[in-house]
């Protein structure tokens, strides 16, 4: 299988000679200054001014920095390779930045045994455009009735456990699976939903749905299983990450939370910072999510949560769906919509923040979350792996579904002007993509 | 008109322009030979993905009674999932050459996905919970004809009782009659109203008998049996002893309000008397009009020209 991009990996990229990153913005958890990055052996072995080599990588009015890792994509494989592959999806990641991407579980068989993992961490390695981290399962097929093999998925590299796509429902498993998680060097996250309040729900519960005609998909079902786990949190000692979260409210607990001392993280999509629940006004399946759109409330107070470092990461949910499947009426489309190669610009219009602190949101954060801080979201210096993103905060771009690298079409950004875009992503020392163009 | 997929999109213009017309219908249907050929050569598909017998009767009479071509394709909503998806459905029907569709489907929203794969009209004949603009339009003549309103809805008091949540007959409703100037309230037990109804305009009681002495219109909605299971009402007969019309209520309404009902009717629940008694019903009379409506509805989307829509001397006609 994908031998052709096995023999492009062997003959091509990073361990051939030198790279220099010339010209750029360099921005780490140090800082910022203007520089070059000779990157060779999948290292960065320099960093300097008036740095010339083999191949010149231009950064010019560009932002160098470590490179993005995504906390949350689908990408379908195995099991629905019609909407994504490991390798397109790799390919939209790469495109968007990303040098490290975690793949969520609800894949057909599901991540729940160390063949499932196994193979979806060597397809990545196949495509060799970014590193694709399997999370594993909480629960046995995401069932919600017994729990994976924690320790077997996390001796073969998983270090962060999700039902995502539900939430556990039972709470006294979710209580055994915190404790059990103790010690082994894993986190476990939780799509927060409580799935008997979201029957049939298609979007925000409000006077938006209500105007539509649309089951609505309240805010305290995220709101009350967040409650539940954060007191879990509090009892156990486990640490805890909240995927995906929607509400103001929620906003509001994790920083409690966190002001309480306890080991917990979170994330939001950039769809959560950008869209409201009035987008499913013309009724277009594109705009169906879980958790739903909500209200420019709501996105005001993720924003803020960005900003303060309550929510830890900007992670995209990147969730491609056959496009046939979103011409379904509503209430029986799949929910979710493109990421990967958005989440840059739709976070740098979103955040008013300094550019250092939309990157560390999508670099270094993530990385310590998804447990791949050795290697991911490093430092720019001497020494340390060469997994660099090079965008250009500035140039504007249209979003047009048929040019994106992914598999699906459905993100909900078509048509609109976007700023900021990567221009180079080096992986492990090999440029995987060049001028906006994927290498392979 | 190229589109009647909501109330708010038809607006109070095209409201009041529809319900001038259905006059001129109404009058086609009272005579003898009730059917003009204003629609001559034009098609109509009634793609029905929900049962329906009324509604499907009624736009299939109108059409017919303006001398348009009708073709029915009825299918239940699952059968969709085992083969041919919504849009080639709708592509291949559309391929055959059709003027309008009128579609009922139990999904809210799909007559706007429809009216992406077609370039004919769509025509909203029931979605999901969402809108079912011919039967407000239907509603909003009779309440006209009845009351002699035909400058609108000023001062009148409507309520509308019952499962608002789940109806797209009180959604739209609600803006027709608003949108002609009626004040509305809704009784309803709070699980059956809507989130966020403070946004509308409207009234909301918890209790029928502060209202009903004061009413101009009654409008009860269908009580669904399903609701209990879902928690929604305890049980049919408290249903019937907060809001259900009992001859009690019935007593108390006022000498010249209006009895209304969308149908299909649950004897013994929202209606606990014999409609045929009630001095006020108009229960039949929406029947009726509802082919006038939809005549108005399928003139006004696919009559050519501003030309009278009626030949003005009947009894000139051949056929």
């Amino acid at each position: 299988m994908n031998t052709r991009a096995e023999q492009h990996r062997d003959g091509g990229g990073g361990g051939g000679g030198d790279v220099v990153i010339t010209g750029g913005r360099l921005i780490d958890q140090s800082g910022e200054r203007v520089g070059d990055v000779r990157v060779s052996g999948g290292l960065i072995t320099e960093v300097g001014e008036g740095l010339t080599g083999e191949r010149v990588l231009d950064a010019s009015g560009c932002v160098v920095s470590p490179g993005f890792v995504d906390l949350h994509v689908h990408l379908r494989e195995p099991g629905k390779e019609e909407a994504e592959t490991i390798e397109t999806g790799s390919r939209a990641a790469a495109l968007g930045g990303f040098t490290a991407v975690v793949a969520m579980p609800n894949t057909d068989p599901a991540q729940d045994s160390v063949s499932v993992v196994d193979f979806v961490r060597r397809q990545g390695e196949r495509a060799g455009l970014c590193e694709v981290l399997p999370s594993g399962c909480i629960t046995v097929g995401r069932a919600g009735e017994q729990l994976a093999p924690f320790a077997e998925l996390a001796d073969a590299g998983v270090r962060l456990f999700t039902d995502d796509g539900s939430g556990v429902q039972d709470p006294l498993l979710m209580r055994r699976a915190l404790e059990y998680s103790l010690g082994l060097g894993i986190t476990l996250a939780q799509h927060c939903e409580v799935a008997r309040l979201t029957e049939g729900a298609v979007m925000h519960e409000g006077s938006c749905c209500s105007r539509l005609g649309l089951p609505g998909w309240p805010a305290i079902a995220e709101e009350l299983m967040l409650h539940r786990d954060i007191e879990l949190v509090r009892l156990t000692g486990a640490s805890m990450h909240f995927l995906h979260l929607s509400t103001a409210r929620s906003v509001s607990m994790v920083r409690a939370a966190k002001s309480d001392g306890l080991p917990v993280t979170a994330e939001a999509t950039p769809h959560h910072l950008s869209l409201t629940d009035e987008q499913l006004s013309g009724y277009s399946p594109i705009f169906k999510v879980t958790p739903p759109l909500r209200t420019m409330a709501d996105i005001e107070a993720i924003r803020a949560g960005v900003a303060d470092g309550t929510i830890d990461a900007i992670a995209t949910d990147h969730a491609p769906h056959a496009p046939e499947t979103k011409e379904l009426p509503l209430d029986q489309a799949p929910p979710g919509m493109l990421g990967l190669e958005t989440a840059l610009g739709v976070s740098l219009a979103c955040l008013d923040m300094p550019v250092a602190d939309v990157v560390a949101a999508l670099s270094w954060k993530p990385a310590a979350i998804a447990g791949v801080a050795d290697r991911h979201g490093r430092p720019i210096a001497t020494g340390e792996p060469a997994n660099l993103t090079v965008f250009d905060p500035d140039v504007e771009w249209e979003v047009v579904p048929a040019q994106l690298a992914s598999k699906s079409r459905n993100t909900p950004y078509v048509g609109q002007r976007l700023r900021g875009r990567v221009r180079h992503t080096v992986f492990l020392g090999d440029p995987v993509v060049l001028d906006g163009v994927p290498q392979r | 008109m190229k589109h009647l997929r909501s109330i708010d999109e038809l607006g109070l213009d095209g409201l009041s322009r529809l319900l001038d017309l259905t006059e001129h219908m109404a009058e086609v249907n009272r005579r003898p030979n009730p059917k003009v050929p204003a629609l001559r050569g034009k098609t109509v598909c009634n793609v029905f993905f929900e049962d329906s017998t009324r509604t499907r009767l009624s736009f299939e009479t109108a059409a017919k009674r303006l001398s348009a071509d009708t073709m029915t394709f009825a299918v239940g909503s699952s059968s969709l999932n085992k083969g041919e998806s919504l849009r080639d459905t709708i592509e291949t029907i559309g391929a055959m050459g059709v003027d309008a569709f009128v579609v009922r489907h139990g999904s809210s929203g799909v007559p706007w996905q429809v009216s992406d794969w077609t370039s004919g009209s769509v025509v909203n004949a029931g979605d999901g919970w969402h809108e079912h603009p011919t039967q407000a339009l239907l509603d909003c003549f009779t309440i006209r004809t009845a009351l002699g309103r035909s400058d609108g809805f000023d001062g009148l008091h409507i309520a509308i009782v019952g499962d608002i949540k789940h109806s797209r007959v009180a959604r739209s409703d609600i803006a027709a009659f608003t949108a002609l100037g009626a004040a509305v309230t809704l009784v309803a037990p709070r699980t059956l109203l809507p989130p966020a109804v403070d946004d509308l305009d409207v009234t909301v009681v918890d209790d029928l008998d502060e209202v009903i002495a004061d009413i101009d219109v009654l409008y009860l909605l269908r009580m669904q049996r399903e609701r209990m299971r879902e928690a929604l009402v305890p049980s049919l007969r408290e249903y019937t002893s907060r809001f259900g019309l009992t001859p009690a209520r019935a007593r108390r309404l006022g000498e010249h309000a209006l009895v209304m009902h969308p149908g299909p009717m649950n004897r013994g629940v929202e209606m606990a008397v014999d409609p045929s008694e009630l001095p006020g019903s108009v229960i039949t009379q929406q029947v009726t009009n509802g082919i006038a409506v939809r005549m108005a509805v399928l003139f006004d989307l696919l009559g050519s020209g501003p030309r009278p829509p009626v030949e003005p001397r009947p009894e000139e006609e051949t056929s």
